[in-house]
């Protein structure tokens, strides 16, 4: 009994989102043939230009930093069964708070004393954003996915125009550099990552994952996070009040997207810029659905999707780039179309082994 | 004149939205979510740059452009209606495609990454100098196949769902499949054949984009079908509202590009008026929006 | 296909001869053998038999669950049997699709309408088969449809209004037209009266006498013995998925049908539970508790509930009041519900399901709003309290849908063993595992939950061991008053045994018991007082030294105890 039921749920966990990654490699595969290339050698040639170098690595590295947030943002939602598809927005007025932040500190200020503070504005910055539709489910029954695809571009149109308006620097559609609040870069450790824009963000990013893990599976919240994604009547049945559920876990999915602006504006740039979250978002719901929406599954996914993109530009000299955005919505796509068939399928395995 | 001219932009501003929309209603009444609108259009404008140049026809580029868009929407069906996936996660991974395709094709078949040659369009009347700022000259910029189709789109679709039996069977299997399915009217293929005629209505409005400005740019959609998504909500799943609600949203866009040098109010707050207005539509604060009752939802046959 | 409904002519007479009946009988039109049907785990089927004769109105009953509703759906094409034949005038039809039972004129009104609520009544009558005027729908066509088809049959709807307009009986009668207007001769009703109001009823009767008068067959299914007595001409009894008899209307008494339908101690003793039935029921100590009660039970049962008990017995646990609850459908499903629940007592609540019980018990539970009434538990009201706190206050409540409410069934048991009490098992927020563990290990094994390992996901459990759970985990907390609703529906013998123990155990400890159960045989069995609810009141109150199916069953099928 427990053997198949364990059997059933690896199946159903990761059996789809490995086939869904041979589908995007078989189509990886035509898309390089057309171009006239070996899918060997091009497949060689990415993991050289990502895993293969110091530098390669590091940009690998900042990649997945953000997509584990957005990511994560992404699987809390779901978690709660509900979609955010705002977390290029909450992303966006994360970055622009953590900036803002660093702005208004003085210069000098401590880093131990500027970065929590900077990050603690990307949370609220996001959480916000996520308060919104998070309201508006909760009261009026509104739509979260369309609710957060319109607000997206409200935020960016609105910081957009701040930024445009009050705070950019020149001719450029950026912030002034921050005053204080700067994270150090990996390549300050370690040379040889010169040039890589990873940063220590990535410890903020992997404890991030941990209290997601440590919130979803061991606080009451998260109990009854949990229990209103899986049975909204259960968890009423309960003493939950899903409507609260559905407010907190929006709000909490922003803040998450949130803090994910600290790894540009607080580990990169010193800034922030426009359009520096753009994509980042939609690839969270990539993120977070090979990463079966577990906190630890999360990073690991991040970490795939952040080597395909990186991956994209090492192979950029002889298959165009943008070969890497193809393969990612495949992923996509053939875990979404995975899932459920793969459910069906073990479902009607098991039934048979019932009967 | 002015006023002439600003019906004149208007009415080229809201073609993409009303053709978009029209096919965003037709889909969306059948039960399939249209989050796809974007990806549909995009991929439509490519191919149909694409065809235009190679054949030197705009015709053709029509062609290869609903060609386009349509198999999108058949990858669309495909996934949500055979394969049962989720409706949201497909349709964004499907935009998210259409912007990959395009511009993977883009560098194969025309070796840049910003955008094609100059490809032919629908220029019948093209006017010239002086009589560009013409009432003649106005009027005969209007005088394109896909404006036309533009403003019938939606009360053609209107009319099909209230006046033909395909019509009827699209609004029931959005509203209640099983009762459908109960009468003998498979969902599955009535929805299969609202997404590809929807995908067919909304490439046009990516045929427009492309042929209108000769070229196919990376990114050329910018948006537009989700402001034609926002239209579709916003005009409560109701072709005339929605179509009514495209024209506002482009009279607000015309407005503040003929007032640009004025500052009157930032352009960005303009370009936030269809989100504002979908979310104030969706909670409901004056005539709530009611979606289909089965948007969404697969069903079993 | 009659397409012209005109063409059926109306004759006043309403039925056929018995001796027409009688001779259609030789050459029966459908009969159904030996059908099999298993969902999952659930066998619906398992040996049913139906014959059908031509011209007549055929009534199928039984109790919920019986697996009516699936035999009909095998024969209207709607599911595939696992075995067994069906034929139509001697032509094997097993496993038809709808389509094909349209064709050969099957039509079958479900329970829950097949309409589509933003479509007009003539666009849902043509939907699938549209007339059409060019490519165009002739709208004027559908329309004059209904409306001869409404005068031909006196089911009249207008057939431009919206069906989300109409009201659920004229809505019922569009699904009647559906079926006509596609040319059923033999027209299948899933209990069509549930959702009707009397005068509706009667209208009801009128068009299926006249629609036999003239050819068309009917079966009916019901568990209302009036019904049966007064329109069917045969009676076919289904219970736990099997026929049990059949015979004509005339040679039956109602107290024989009840008997068949409900009265399982007397028709199957021994076939269905191998326990003693008749054995459990004297367990029972009815008489010491029925003593104090007598007066006012019989005053409640000759229906002047609300005059008595109007003050508050500090004795009592739980005390409902004049309770209004609405449905779903603007309609009350629970009209004036008033009563008192003493300590150590158990109060059944027996009934036909669907006539307000489950509304009654979520008020109750916090889990539904009421319009008007109170709820009073021990001394507290806790008529407004949220469900969490009604819980603290001493309520345990057995959901009647373990799948739906009682469990997350992706939780391991030892996360379901506290699912109300969550916040019992918290310190600052936190989750106190080690707590939770041992609450688990200590439930799974006091409750004797089979594989004895908490840790296992509750949807891996068989049903009964589901409801040990939910059981062990509603009986294992400080409370006064239990909430049992439905507690062993799809419960194998054994556990029966284990939860009937559990539930008179919490009575014996003087917590009052408010058992809800659409088995008969159960409220019986373990109630000290029952009472039977019908259209939203209570039909009936009585001890349970005068309870017995006999005298039960009309209540529960509306022919006795009807309030205004």
């Amino acid at each position: 009994m427990t053997s198949r039921v364990d059997a059933g749920r690896f199946a159903t966990t990761w059996l789809a989102p490995i086939i869904a990654l041979l589908i995007a490699a078989i189509v990886g595969d035509v898309l390089i043939l057309t171009f006239g290339q070996s899918p060997g050698a091009v497949y060689r040639l990415l993991l050289e230009g990502t895993w293969g170098n110091a530098y390669g690595f590091g940009q690998v590295l900042y990649k997945a930093t953000t997509l584990t947030f957005t990511g994560l943002s992404v699987a809390l939602g779901l978690r709660a069964g509900l979609f955010n598809i705002g977390a290029e927005g909450q992303l966006a007025a994360g970055g622009f708070a953590a900036a803002i932040a660093g702005l208004l500190l003085p210069a000098g200020t401590p880093v131990l004393l500027a970065a929590p503070f900077c990050m603690l504005a990307a949370f609220a910055g996001g959480g916000v954003v996520g308060a919104v539709p998070g309201a508006l489910k909760a009261r009026f029954g509104a739509s979260e996915v369309i609710v957060t695809i319109m607000l997206n571009f409200i935020v960016l149109a609105f910081l957009n125009w701040i930024v445009a308006t009050k705070l950019h620097v020149g001719e450029s559609l950026h912030t002034p550099p921050i005053n204080a609040g700067t994270l150090p870069r990996l390549s300050d450790v370690a040379h040889s990552f010169h040039g890589s824009a990873a940063n220590a963000t990535i410890i903020l990013a992997i404890a991030t994952a941990v209290a997601v893990g440590w919130f979803l599976f061991r606080t009451r919240a998260g109990y009854d996070l949990r229990a209103t994604g899986l049975q909204p009547d259960a968890a009423e049945y309960g003493g939950i009040s899903v409507p609260r559920e559905h407010f907190r876990a929006l709000t909490l999915a922003g803040a998450l997207a949130g803090l994910g602006g600290v790894n540009y504006v607080l580990g990169y740039k010193q800034y922030y810029e426009e359009g520096f979250a753009a994509g980042s978002g939609f690839l969270g719901i990539a993120v977070a659905l090979v990463g079966r929406n577990h906190p630890a599954g999360v990073p690991l996914a991040a970490l795939l999707f952040a080597t395909i993109s990186q991956g994209g530009l090492a192979v950029n000299a002889i298959v165009p780039k943008q070969m890497v955005e193809v393969l990612t919505a495949v992923v996509i796509i053939a875990v979404a179309v995975t899932v459920p068939e793969v459910q069906r399928l073990v479902g009607a395995a098991r039934r048979r082994v019932a009967a | 004149m002015i006023i002439l001219a600003f019906l004149v932009q208007t009415l080229r501003i809201a073609t993409p939205y009303l053709l978009a929309a029209s096919g965003g209603v037709l889909s969306e009444r059948a039960g399939i979510i249209a989050l796809t609108l974007e990806g549909w259009m995009l991929t439509s404008a490519f191919c149909a740059a694409l065809g235009s140049f190679y054949a030197q026809s705009a015709w053709v580029g029509l062609l290869c452009g609903v060609a386009g868009g349509v198999a999108a929407a058949a990858l669309h069906a495909l996934a949500s209606i055979r394969y049962r996936a989720n409706q949201v996660v497909v349709g964004i991974a499907i935009n998210l495609l259409a912007i990959g395709v395009t511009r993977f094709f883009l560098r194969l078949a025309f070796d840049s990454s910003s955008n094609s040659p100059r490809v032919a369009g629908f220029d019948w009347y093209v006017p010239t100098g002086d009589s560009a700022s013409e009432p003649i000259g106005l009027l005969a910029s209007l005088v394109n196949p896909l404006v036309i189709l533009g403003l019938v789109s939606l009360p053609a679709v209107a009319w099909m769902l209230a006046n033909t039996p395909f019509g009827l069977r699209v609004r029931a299997v959005g509203e209640k499949p099983e009762a459908a399915e109960s009468l003998g009217v498979g969902p599955a293929r009535i929805r299969w054949a609202a997404v590809l005629l929807g995908g067919a209505l909304t490439s046009l409005g990516g045929v427009y984009l492309a042929l209108d400005q000769h070229q196919f740019t990376d990114n050329m959609t910018a948006g537009r079908g989700f402001i034609a998504l926002a239209a579709v909500i916003f005009g409560n799943w109701r072709p005339t509202r929605v179509a009514i609600a495209c024209v506002l949203f482009a009279a607000a866009e015309t407005l503040q590009i003929q007032l640009q040098g004025l500052q009157l109010i930032p352009s960005q707050f303009v370009e936030m008026i269809p989100y504002v207005l979908t979310i104030v539509a969706l909670a409901g604060v004056v005539g709530r929006a009611v979606p289909p009752a089965a948007l969404g939802k697969p069903t079993g046959g | 296909m009659s397409r012209e409904p005109d063409a059926r002519g109306l004759r006043p007479e309403a039925r056929g001869t018995a001796e027409s009946r009688a001779t259609s009988h030789e050459s029966p039109f459908l009969v159904a053998t030996g059908i099999r049907k298993r969902f999952g785990a659930v066998e619906a089927n398992r040996n049913a038999n139906l014959e059908v004769a031509r011209g007549e109105i055929h009534a199928l009953v039984g109790e919920n669950g019986a697996g009516k509703s699936t035999l009909m759906r095998i024969l209207a094409g709607l599911h595939d049997p696992d075995g067994g034949t069906v034929t139509l005038d001697g032509r094997d039809v097993t496993g038809w699709n709808t389509r094909q039972a349209i064709d050969a004129g099957v039509g079958m009104v479900h329970q829950h309408f097949m309409l589509v609520p933003t479509l007009t009544v003539a666009e849902n009558l043509v939907l699938g088969q549209e007339p059409r005027a060019g490519i165009r729908l002739d709208r004027a066509a559908a329309a004059a449809e209904v409306e001869a088809l409404g005068r031909a049959t006196g089911l009249v709807v207008a057939p431009n209004r919206l069906v989300s307009d109409l009201s659920v009986g004229e809505a019922q009668r569009v699904e009647v037209l559906k079926v006509l207007w596609r040319g059923a001769k033999l027209l299948i009703l899933d209990e069509p009266t549930a959702v009707l109001s009397p005068p509706e009823v009667k209208d009801l009767w009128q068009v299926l006498r006249r629609l036999t008068s003239e050819g068309s067959t009917v079966v009916l299914i019901t568990h209302k013995l009036d019904e049966v007595m007064e329109i069917s001409d045969t009676v076919t009894v289904m219970r736990n998925g099997e026929t049990i008899g059949r015979v004509a209307t005339r040679d039956a008494s109602p107290a024989a049908i009840a008997k068949m339908m409900v009265g399982r101690d007397v028709v199957l003793a021994g076939t269905d539970r191998p326990d003693a039935i008749g054995q459990r029921t004297e367990d029972l100590p009815s008489h010491g508790n029925s003593m104090g009660s007598d007066s006012i039970e019989h005053d409640l049962s000759r229906g002047e509930k609300s005059s008595v008990q109007s003050h508050l017995t500090p004795l009592s646990v739980l005390s409902v009041r004049d309770l209004n609850v609405p449905s779903g459908l603007g309609e009350h499903a629970v009209r004036g519900v008033s009563f008192e629940i003493r300590p150590g007592e158990i109060f059944g609540i027996a009934g036909v399901e669907g006539n307000g019980q489950s509304e009654l018990v979520e008020a109750i539970a916090g889990l539904r709003t009421v319009s008007s009434g109170s709820i009073v538990l021990g001394t507290r009201d806790i008529t407004v309290l949220d469900v969490r706190m009604r819980g603290d206050a001493g309520l345990s409540h057995i959901p009647e849908d373990r799948h739906r409410r009682g469990l997350v069934l992706d939780y391991p048991l030892e996360d379901n063993f506290i699912l109300g009490r969550q916040h019992h098992f918290t310190r600052r927020g936190v989750l106190d595992r080690r707590a939770i563990t041992a609450n688990g290990a200590d439930l799974v094994k006091s409750y004797d939950v089979r594989p004895p390992d908490a840790r296992l996901p509750a949807g891996a459990l068989s049903g009964g061991n589901q409801q040990k759970v939910v059981i062990a985990r509603e009986m294992g907390r400080e409370f006064s008053v239990l909430l049992a609703s439905q507690p062993t529906r799809g419960v194998d013998v054994g556990a029966i045994e284990f939860i009937h123990a559990q539930i008179r155990a919490a009575a014996a400890s003087g917590r009052g018991v408010l058992l809800v159960s659409a088995d008969l045989v159960e409220v019986l069995a373990l109630a000290n007082r029952i009472a039977v609810m019908y259209d939203g009141r209570f039909a009936c109150v009585l001890p349970r030294s005068e309870a017995s199916p006999e005298v039960l069953g009309p209540y529960m099928t509306g022919l006795a105890g009807k309030v205004a």
